[in-house]
């Protein structure tokens, strides 16, 4: 019984808490993600939602409280651990490897299950062959996934900005997370591209993938999240179904400052 | 017209040795953006080793041969571990620190590695074993011997395997991708300690080959070595446009071919006045030309692109 409610349960955020300087950033903010979902973090300008991400994936260090991911506790000092055990991000601000091709980009985010090491890469025996092959194989596939398997060989840099928010997906999904999580993939989409990005999050959440989605369309996060949080100056202010979410009156004073 | 022809086959020599040194310096920058200005002491323990195993060997009675390559094979250990130390010991523990900070660690530990070298080997000149038989060629009246196309052959052969490790393997993309975004690249399971490890083993084991060469070409060694030749790769790297492997390739052979030539028509142009002893000056005429009018290189990229 308590492993079932347990495997449930994906991440569980306790009391984070992060200042910089004199600025709480967050404010003791619990929540809990499920398995399956598609879970939506939505705040003001500056309500802490990135910095919340940061801390999750292990780029800032919480000044308080912490994470229980699938079960266990997350030492989130080191990103690449939090990649290990199955947490990968997009970013705000595209952050790809620009001098890359768009399959060597997707090709480094397979590290995170690969093991052959230095003395591999330098005797280039069989297994190291034979794992490369199939490094690069499992990035196509997942260039066809997102649908820019044509990109390939261009240089990430030279992609649509379009493009390059399907690459960066790719890119996280290559490490096989059980959370994506993205922050703001519509940002500067137009409307057929914020529709094709629906389609492709419904996607990856059917494929098995949990979801937990930083957005400031508001719409594309009540279509498409099963539960949705609201951040106000870094403290959580409701956690629900987007239909109750959209009612709350402390929601509604947040987004229009009344 | 024979002069000119001699000159370049002692400059693309003495290039491939400079290119291999300045290898080792563009990939740590790279990566990290640090000048390890002790690399050039790298290469001189690289040297120094080889004497000590390869000269030990040869005396117990070993054919020439093998106890080259064993000097070989220790040496590049050695320098490998050295690498790998150096980074672990000085540089690790400032990865966060003010750029400055790093730097003059690097010089603090070029001197230490000195007088290191100093105390095992002494203040005087050794001479290194003669391991490859010393067979001359002529070529349209250029003179040149089998150490100097083994040292242009091995060279070559080396940095191919290395732009393969850096465009073809899974370590090449770790290591481009940190160059690019070390936090990101951590992010996708990149062991950035890893990486970084990897940039100075690898850096240092083509240290020890060109001290090797070095060694095998002017037959004599010295503790001090390693400082010239440090800082003309680091001119290398520096005009090829540091970060950058093939500008390392290129800016190194291009140093060689500089100094060859400048040191091959100096007394003509200046009427006897000055000599080809003056050669060194060339190497450093070219780092402030570059520095002055070019500072990111032939192929540097701008400084920008690092995030």
């Amino acid at each position: 019984m308590r492993g079932r409610a347990m495997a449930e349960l994906l991440l569980q955020a306790n009391n984070v808490a992060k200042h910089f300087g004199g600025v709480q950033a967050l404010r003791d903010v619990s929540l809990s993600i499920r398995s399956g979902e598609i879970y939506g973090l939505i705040g003001p300008n500056g309500a802490g939602k990135t910095t919340f991400f940061n801390c999750l994936t292990g780029l800032y260090i919480p000044d308080g409280g912490g994470f229980v991911f699938d079960g266990q506790p997350l030492l989130a000092d080191a990103p690449h651990q939090a990649a290990e055990r199955g947490i990968a991000r997009t970013f705000q601000n595209i952050r790809l490897f620009g001098n890359m091709t768009a399959l060597e980009n997707v090709m480094v985010g397979r590290h995170v299950r690969t093991g052959a090491g230095v003395l591999g890469a330098i005797l280039q025996n069989a297994a190291t062959r034979a794992e490369e092959a199939a490094i690069k194989q499992r990035a196509i596939d997942l260039l066809h996934y997102v649908r820019i398997e044509d990109r390939a060989d261009d240089l990430a840099r030279n992609l649509s900005y379009g493009d390059q928010r399907r690459l960066e997906i790719a890119r996280a999904l290559a490490t096989e997370p059980k959370l994506l999580c993205l922050d703001e993939p519509a940002a500067g989409m137009n409307h057929t591209e914020t529709d094709e990005l629906r389609e492709l999050i419904d996607g990856i959440r059917r494929d098995g993938t949990t979801v937990l989605l930083i957005e400031h369309d508001v719409k594309l996060v009540m279509g498409l999240c099963d539960r949705v949080a609201v951040l106000d100056y870094g403290a959580l202010v409701i956690e629900d179904v987007p239909a109750v979410v959209q009612k709350d009156q402390r929601v509604i004073e947040a987004y229009l400052g009344a | 017209m024979d002069i000119f022809l001699q000159q370049i086959i002692n400059g693309l020599v003495q290039g491939s040795i400079y290119a291999l040194v300045a290898l080792g310096y563009t990939m740590v920058y790279g990566i990290m953006g640090l000048i390890n200005f002790a690399h050039g002491e790298v290469v001189m323990i690289g040297t120094l080793v080889t004497i000590s195993v390869a000269g030990f060997l040869i005396k117990a009675g070993m054919p020439v041969i093998f106890a080259g390559l064993a000097g070989l094979t220790v040496s590049v250990l050695v320098c490998m571990a050295l690498g790998w130390g150096l980074e672990r010991v000085a540089y690790r523990p400032l990865r966060n620190a003010p750029r400055l900070t790093p730097l003059i660690t690097a010089i603090g530990m070029s001197i230490v590695l000195q007088n290191v070298a100093m105390i095992i080997w002494g203040r005087n000149y050794l001479t290194f074993p003669p391991l490859l038989p010393s067979v001359a060629f002529e070529f349209g009246g250029a003179h040149f011997t089998a150490v100097q196309v083994i040292i242009v052959l091995v060279s070559a052969l080396t940095m191919g395997g290395l732009l393969f490790l850096v465009y073809r393997t899974k370590l090449g993309m770790a290591m481009r991708a940190t160059s690019q975004n070390p936090a990101v690249a951590s992010l996708m399971g990149v062991n950035i300690n890893r990486v970084i490890a990897a940039a100075f083993i690898i850096g240092s084991a083509l240290g020890a080959l060109a001290g090797i060469m070095v060694g095998t070409y002017y037959e004599i060694a010295h503790y001090q070595m390693g400082f010239m030749l440090g800082l003309k790769a680091f001119t290398a790297a520096v005009l090829g446009g540091i970060g950058n492997l093939a500008g390392a390739m290129l800016g190194g052979i291009l140093l060689g071919l500089i100094e060859a030539l400048g040191a091959g028509y100096i007394g003509d142009l200046t009427g006897g006045f000055l000599g080809s002893h003056y050669q060194d000056i060339f190497a450093f005429l070219v780092l402030i030309v570059v520095l002055m009018f070019k500072p990111s290189g032939l192929f540097g990229e701008k400084t920008g692109d690092r995030a």
